[in-house]
């Protein structure tokens, strides 16, 4: 296990030295943006939405982690892939999905991209570089390592991120793609969201190990613990991680030490839970601390910053409006579609 | 006599099993301080304590597999899978390991594996597959799908008892919503038994799960226009009754199969295949499904519905069919 320290937004890029040396002050922004969309994106949906009886099925949010999406997904170029978990909500925004697309999908739209046919955050896009979950959990880590194996063939140094939970690391399939990854020198970020809970399971009974980072090791890859309440860490040992994999130098297994401020789903109170926990992690909010930082820094001004809040409560204002204005499926589309061939019912509409 | 859920009957028969056989013991993922997903094992380390109620890391394979181990060791377990959906992720050691140990080798493997099956909550692909038939396809398992409380109770006693793995489906639909009158005493239903929910004359349906009150909500419906239809639930899929269904087919003349389950390689082929070569000179009309269509669960409430064999697809094929 190592503590690595790679890139971060507060290093001097090469076109920042020629003018002012400084970090880049549009790329801290545009990450607090992010933060703040997805948390108040996921707030309206878990507090407000579900309990109109207005999305149904499963709701999870990912309310206290959105750094680990947001401090490593924003740092993917044209043709990297990302597989995110079912809390990282922000990927999807990251990687172009709009507001309105996603809170289709949630409240099962004709017009969400998957018509209807899935839910939350199942939403997948080839040519965006990203690939849902299932929720059987753990199976995208596989799945990364095809990608992998084909980014590497490619040769234009992109990689792959694929998010998962802690609970999620002790399925079969995150162990075999670890391995897999491992003696093939596959372009991987695992990224272990270590939220403490796996729904009502505590890590001392999912796991025997005090940081799951070790099992990096054991795979041949670096294994990294860092805050993941902490978006500038999490940058940094992910841009390390990128780095490696760019430079075609294998995979790496990152854990980021955090805490679901959530119940495991809507339905859920969470009482098995120890109160503290929850205080004492809303001590470390990310999205609190990380505006603290850019202020006691003069990244932005508190009038920037709540002008930020009012940009993306706008934004989620519109694209409820939009979602609960869009039709809901027609019940006889669900027979098409199972198949692709020359009459492919999915290429008709534009997504 | 106490009138219970079919969830809660789960869980009395669940209770009485391990109080009467200190071999039996669950195991499965938020099982014992939480109680299951939903709540079917609620009360049970309280009184049994976590050696036999047993929380579990993620890992289906590991679960079944360690009830297989235990199983040959002697032992009862109960593993639950938090929704069937996810049984796919322990599959090997159910349909290698454990499903051909006895006619290997002679060992007895008397395990359980239940859970949560079933679509009409809107969960989607991955939380509502009626997955049955990957088992019924598989020599050494027993598949097990209550429809009542009463039998939910008497039917996993019995695959407790039983010395095979037994695949033992709840249908998540029915856990709150169906209640029954429910005998406090020891009572089994045996496997591979079903039953006659409701006489008639005209037509049979023959379904099993939450497609039996649907089968006799439309018999109801039925029965106003003068068509008399009688109603078999299954009960167990493998090894299936039958007797009981060929006595009905008999009677009737007209048959209907009905699930939950798509089409394509449904419990319904196989039944139709078997009424066909055993009783072809009964019948005078086609052998009809009524099933969902061969495509995934949608999650959509629209998609959800049209995907759902209801009511009327039932009573408007069985006008069809007893117009024949
Ligand atoms: C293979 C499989 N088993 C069980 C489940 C049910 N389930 C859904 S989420 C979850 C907990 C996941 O915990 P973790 O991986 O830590 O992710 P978190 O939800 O905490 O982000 C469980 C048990 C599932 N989806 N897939
Ligand atoms: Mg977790």
């Amino acid at each position: 296990m190592e503590t690595a320290r790679g890139a971060s937004p507060l290093a001097k890029s090469r076109t920042d030295r020629k003018k002012t040396p400084g970090p880049d002050p549009q790329l801290l922004e545009r990450m607090l943006y992010y933060l703040k969309l997805t948390r108040e994106a996921e707030s309206r949906i878990e507090q407000v939405l579900y309990r109109q009886g207005k999305i149904v099925g499963g709701v999870y949010v990912g309310r206290g982690q959105e750094a680990i999406g947001v401090g490593s997904a924003i740092q993917l170029v044209e043709g990297d892939v990302v597989l995110p978990s079912h809390r990282d909500f922000s990927c999807f925004l990251i990687r172009g999905f709009t507001l309105r697309q996603i809170l289709c999908n949630w409240m099962g739209r004709a017009n969400g991209p998957t018509r209807g046919r899935d839910n939350t955050l199942h939403i997948g896009d080839v040519n965006r570089g990203v690939i849902p979950i299932i929720s059987h959990l753990g199976d995208t880590c596989p799945v990364a390592c095809g990608v992998a194996m084909v980014l590497k063939r490619r040769g234009k140094n992109n990689v792959a991120l694929v998010h998962f939970g802690e609970g999620t690391s002790s399925r079969g399939d995150v162990h075999e793609a670890m391995n897999m990854a491992g003696v093939m020198k596959l372009p991987v970020i695992f990224i272990c969201n270590n939220n403490a809970y796996a729904y009502s399971t505590p890590t001392s009974k999912q796991y025997a190990v005090k940081d799951l980072a070790v099992r990096g090791a054991a795979y041949g890859m670096p294994g990294i613990v860092v805050d993941g309440n902490d978006i500038l860490a999490v940058f940094s040992v992910v841009a390390e991680a990128i780095a490696r994999g760019r430079r075609g130098e294998g995979p790496s297994f990152i854990e980021c030490k955090t805490f679901r401020m959530s119940g495991h789903s809507a339905h859920d109170a969470a009482e098995y839970v120890p109160h503290e926990l929850f205080e004492q992690w809303k001590q470390k909010d990310p999205i609190a601390r990380f505006e603290k930082f850019l202020l006691a820094k003069r990244f932005l001004t508190e009038k920037q910053i709540e002008r930020l809040g009012a940009e993306v409560t706008e934004q989620v204002d519109d694209a409820v409006a939009y979602a609960e204005s869009s039709p809901l499926p027609e019940g006889a589309s669900a027979a098409e579609g199972v198949y692709c061939g020359p009459d492919c019912w999915w290429k008709e509409s534009s997504r | 006599m106490a009138i219970l859920t079919y969830l809660e009957a789960i869980r009395q028969g669940i209770w009485e099993e391990m109080e009467r056989d200190a071999s039996v013991f669950l195991l499965g993922e938020d099982i014992a301080a939480y109680g299951g997903a939903f709540k079917v094992t609620a009360g049970l380390l309280e009184r049994f304590g976590d050696e036999r109620v047993i929380d579990t890391p993620i890992s289906e394979s590991a679960i079944v597999g360690a009830a297989v181990g235990a199983a040959l060791m002697g032992m009862r377990p109960v593993a639950e899978m938090q929704f069937m959906d996810f049984i796919s992720c322990g599959f090997d050691q159910i349909v290698n390991m454990a499903a051909k140990i006895h006619y290997r080798w002679g060992a007895r493997v008397p395990l359980v594996i239940r859970g949560p099956a079933g679509a009409g909550v809107h969960g989607g692909p991955f939380h509502s597959q009626s997955n049955e038939m990957w088992f019924v396809h598989t020599p050494g398992l027993k598949v097990v799908v209550p429809a009542t409380a009463y039998d939910a109770k008497g039917l996993i006693k019995a695959s407790i008892r039983d010395d095979n793995p037994v695949i033992f489906f709840e249908h998540k639909y029915l856990y709150r919503r169906v209640k029954d009158e429910v005998p406090e005493e020891d009572y089994v239903v045996p496997l591979g038994k079903a039953a006659v929910r409701r006489e008639g004359s005209d037509l049979a349906i023959i379904t099993y799960g939450a497609m039996v009150r649907t089968a006799l909500e439309a018999a109801g419906q039925l029965m106003t226009e003068g068509i008399s239809v009688e109603v078999v639930d299954l009960r167990t899929l493998l090894p299936y009754d039958e007797q009981c269904i060929l006595a009905s087919v008999r009677k009737c003349s007209k048959v209907m199969l009905l699930h939950e389950d798509t089409r394509i390689g449904g419990m319904a082929g196989e039944l139709a295949a078997m009424i066909t070569e055993k009783a072809f000179e009964d019948l005078d009309g086609p052998v009809v499904r009524v099933t969902a269509p061969d495509t995934p669960v949608p999650f959509s409430p629209p998609l959800e519905d049209y995907f759902l064999p209801g009511v009327q697809k039932v009573v408007e094929a069985a006008r069809k069919l007893a117009a024949y």
